[in-house]
């Protein structure tokens, strides 16, 4: 189960950029395409764990600024022949407002793989 | 009584003293040591007393140890002293002044002696060899007071005894009795043309020259040959040979042939007697280079330290002579004979030869004249006896011949499987090869994907290119133009050309016009389009921060843990206490961790946390500071020396020059990044030549020189023209970039660049065509106009990408 937080309005994350929100499961990085869809996850890169709000968003992936691994927004899953996943969360937009939805049972993010 | 045991070394020379070297460094504790020494010296490096003589080295840059060192490492040492016995049965050593030292081990390396011709006159003053500090001593000595000097022997050490001599200002005439020089060394052609350029140096050879006698009366006066003839000499140097000195073994009873007879172990025919360096004979052969010493030390040290591992199996030796200017090498068997064959290549012109003699394919020896680079090379092929069938029709162009470009896909296949291919991400062959047999790929880019192999600095791309020829057997390298990434089919010149004409001014546009295959391209295309939009309309294209890497984009430079590092520029590397207060007190506030010195003359704050950076920003804003752009594809530094106001070799102000220069071009974008230095004299303290542009200052004006790289792979920078004012250095300055930022790829620095399009290009572009220049010139001033505005400040206020430093939201 999910608890839901408001995080902000849509506007307040650049097209095709990223924002952070700070969460008890790490920063987790929310990230706005080309199509005004949102998606989130950690912001941890599975390679050597670069922050993945600072790196390039195109089409509905990421491209990590450390080392260039590209990620799926929608999995978390990283763009064969890389092999990886970064945890993802879900999101929701009502009204202009953006929600995060975080696993309740506050624990490793293995845990909240779960929920994904 | 003494608990270690004793270890007497006899000789003080280099093999002696390395393997007690040796033994230090594996047993310090082990043994008592005691050390004679003949020559009343420290110990040296014998190898070195020809650019001694020479006049290039002096006595104290060729020692080794001085007497300090055996103080410090509690050796006792009897230099000046010789051993005059040994007496086993007791196990003692007597040497002149009566000392009697008693020992457990005892060493031997008393080395060899010049062999002297058995002829009349051979003992006159005057007649020396060539072994040690004296003899060079005395012929230091004889250059001051006479002019003749003969030298017998036309060996490697005649020919440096006489090149030392000559430089010395003395008349040298080497006499040789065979028709060849270094005949143990070179084949009549190497040593033809070796003679022929010792000849212009202005020795006389007497060749085919018997010695008969050594004439003088109270010292020697001249020489005299087997035919009659005569020749002046103030100085006789035999030098025809040396001959291992075993006397003191001979004398003791220990087994002797030519040297002292050792085994595997360097141990003599008594187990407690050790041998090592020109004095032993071990298999048979004697040997009278360096090489072998320090194998055989090794193998001493190692069975003095108990440790009974290792055999000394003999050496194969290579030879370089030590002549300034004249490059020589030789190894192993350079003569050849029943099945061998000669790979041969000569070129009078350029004064070069080179051989290699090969038997079924391996090499038995080579002679290098000339270009010797390879020696090495050569020299592993032999000892390991490498098969060189697979890059036998280019061994003779060198080993960077292959490694480098590596078009010709011979060198991988002689590679080992744990070879190791791309030295940044550590990959072997063995994983290329096996990626591209399992996953079946056909291109570079897949094995760069699926490897890591070349995915980084990129130097071994000829490698990998050469293991999938090598795997997949040959594949059609080269496709017409290379796309710009895997979005399009586009060139990256394609796109900078349809921007231009189509006059494109955004991303949008040109994914659009060029029917881009992804809806926004991706990491490689944007951040490139995005720098041709801005290069080629600065003042109407939108700079697109999101198509911008993260550093460009937060103007700092991200590190492995996701922290910052700051560099405030620092024009032309100058800098005051108001500015270093400051630095100080913001790593002070933000609790900095790291602060370091940059190579480019500047200060590195590392390890801020990001949502401190406009905060770090404002406080070194205020004390005058801006960015350094030391994150971006942009000007970085201007390296300076300080030139004429304070150095006494300065010949321009090159420091004023370089703040003049960064204040000019600072904040411009650059398709990669672009370093310059000012050097106020040819000594070129700022390293001007490995710099995109550098000026190095001469009494008469400016040199430019430009293309240069100090990365990955080394490029000195041709020399673009030179300049009379610093006006006209600004606008060559501003021009190059200028031509740079409009014909540069992306991410292509301006050394590869060069030599794509080829420097008389660029003569012809900005020397040649003065019209072109200007036009050049203004278009970047104009340009700079949009460019020089501090990013640190705009976002220190606040008022520019302010959500790129705060977090969205906390939660929970």
């Amino acid at each position: 189960m999910y608890d839901w937080h408001e995080i902000g309005a849509l506007d307040d994350i650049p097209r095709l950029g990223s924002r952070v929100v700070n969460t008890p499961h790490g920063d987790v990085a929310i990230f706005r395409t080309a199509d005004d869809q949102v998606f989130a996850l950690r912001d941890r890169c599975p390679h050597k764990g670069g922050p993945l709000s600072q790196g390039i968003v195109h089409g509905h992936r990421i491209t990590c600024p450390l080392h260039n691994w590209v990620l799926e927004l929608e999995s978390g899953q990283a763009v064969a022949p890389d092999v990886g996943c970064a945890t993802r969360y879900p999101t929701r937009l009502e009204d202009g407002r953006l929600w995060l939805g975080l696993n309740n049972v506050v624990s490793l993010p293995s845990a909240s793989r779960e929920a994904a | 009584m003494n608990a270690k045991e004793r270890l007497v070394l006899v000789g003080n020379g280099m093999a002696g003293m390395r393997t007690l070297e040796e033994l230090l460094a594996i047993a310090p504790d082990k043994f008592d040591i005691t050390v004679f020494g003949a020559e009343p010296h420290g110990n040296y490096n014998r190898i070195l007393l020809s650019p001694v003589l020479a006049g290039e080295k002096s006595i104290d840059q060729i020692m080794i140890n001085d007497l300090n060192w055996y103080a410090e490492k509690g050796i006792r040492l009897y230099a000046g002293q010789e051993v005059t016995r040994i007496n086993r049965a007791r196990r003692q050593i007597h040497a002149t002044d009566g000392t009697i030292a008693p020992y457990d081990r005892l060493l031997l390396a008393t080395g060899s002696n010049p062999f002297i011709l058995p002829i009349p006159g051979n003992d006159l003053p005057g007649v020396i060899g060539f072994r040690d500090i004296k003899d060079v001593e005395t012929m230091l000595a004889a250059a001051q007071t006479g002019k003749h000097a003969v030298i017998i022997g036309g060996g490697l050490l005649g020919l440096e005894a006489a090149n030392g001599l000559m430089k010395q200002g003395m008349q040298v005439t080497v006499v040789h009795v065979l028709d060849t020089l270094m005949e143990r060394q070179l084949d009549p052609v190497a040593a033809d043309m070796l003679r022929a350029s010792l000849e212009e140096r202005g020795l006389r050879f007497l060749m085919g020259a018997n010695t008969a006698a050594v004439l003088g009366e109270e010292r020697v006066r001249a020489v005299r040959f087997k035919d009659g003839l005569e020749i002046p000499a103030d100085l006789v140097v035999m030098a025809v040979g040396i001959r291992p000195n075993i006397e003191l073994a001979k004398q003791a009873g220990i087994y002797c042939e030519r040297g002292v007879v050792v085994n595997d172990t360097m141990q003599s025919y008594d187990p407690r007697v050790y041998a090592v360096g020109e004095c032993v004979q071990h298999r048979g052969q004697c040997y009278g280079l360096v090489a072998p010493l320090w194998e055989q030390a090794k193998v001493c040290a190692n069975h003095l330290a108990r440790y009974g591992i290792g055999r000394y199996q003999g050496s194969v030796t290579s030879t370089k002579l030590k002549v300034t200017g004249i490059d020589l090498f030789s190894a192993g068997d350079f003569n050849g004979g029943p099945g061998c064959e000669e790979i041969v290549l000569r070129d009078p012109a350029r004064g070069v030869y080179k051989k290699l003699v090969v038997k079924e394919n391996r090499v038995q020896g080579a002679v290098l004249y000339g270009d010797t680079v390879d020696g090495t090379w050569y020299f592993q092929l032999l000892r390991e006896g490498t098969d060189i069938g697979a890059f036998r029709e280019t061994v003779l162009f060198g080993h960077a011949h292959m490694a480098d470009s590596g078009r010709d896909g011979f060198s991988v296949m002689t590679m080992t499987d744990d070879a190791e291919i791309c030295g940044c991400n550590g990959v072997c062959k063995g994983a290329i090869v096996k990626a591209i047999a399992e996953k079946k790929l056909f291109t570079v880019d897949e094995v760069r994907a699926h490897t890591k192999a070349s995915a980084s600095c990129g130097s071994c791309t000829g490698l990998v290119e050469q293991i999938l020829a090598a795997t997949v057997g040959t594949f059609d390298k080269t496709p017409k133009e290379k796309a710009l990434c895997q979005c399009t089919e586009h060139s990256h010149d394609q796109v900078r050309k349809t921007i231009r004409e189509q006059r494109l001014t955004s991303l949008r546009a040109v994914f659009d016009f060029m029917e881009w295959k992804t809806p926004d391209g991706c990491h490689s295309c944007r951040p490139a389009i995005n720098y041709y939009l801005i290069s080629t309309w600065p003042d109407e294209a939108q700079d697109d921060q999101q198509s911008r890497f993260v550093n460009e984009r937060v103007h700092a430079n991200i590190q492995k843990d996701g922290t910052y590092s700051v560099v405030p520029r620092m024009w032309g590397g100058l800098t005051n206490p108001k500015e270093l207060r400051a630095i100080a007190d913001v790593a002070d506030k933000f609790k900095i961790p790291t602060v370091k010195v940059t190579g480019g003359q500047r200060i590195d704050l590392l390890g801020v946390k990001k949502e401190d950076l406009p905060k770090v920003w404002a406080d070194l804003n205020a004390a005058g500071m801006v960015s350094g752009h030391a994150y971006g594809k942009s000007l970085r530094t201007v390296k300076t020396c300080v030139g004429s106001d304070w150095c006494r070799f300065g010949t321009q102000d090159s420091t004023g020059l370089g703040v003049k220069l960064e204040k000019m071009t600072w904040g411009s974008w650059t398709p990669h990044k672009f370093k310059m230095a000012v050097s106020g004299c040819p000594r070129n303290c700022a390293e001007a030549t490995i710099k995109d542009f550098g000026v190095v200052c001469v009494e008469s004006g400016y040199e430019i020189h430009v293309g240069g790289n100090g990365g990955i792979k080394i490029r000195g920078t041709d020399l673009l023209c030179k300049c009379a004012t610093e006006e006209e250095v600004k606008e060559y300055c501003c021009a190059f970039m200028q031509i740079y930022r409009e014909e540069g790829r992306y991410l292509e620095r301006t050394a590869p660049w060069i030599e794509r399009v080829g420097l008389s290009y660029v003569k012809a572009r900005i020397v040649e065509d003065e019209e072109n220049r200007k036009a050049l010139y203004a278009r970047f001033l104009d340009s700079q106009k949009y460019a020089q505005i501090d990013p640190w400040a705009e976002r220190a206020s606040g008022r520019v990408d302010a959500h790129e430093f705060q977090p969205l939201r906390q939660v929970g």
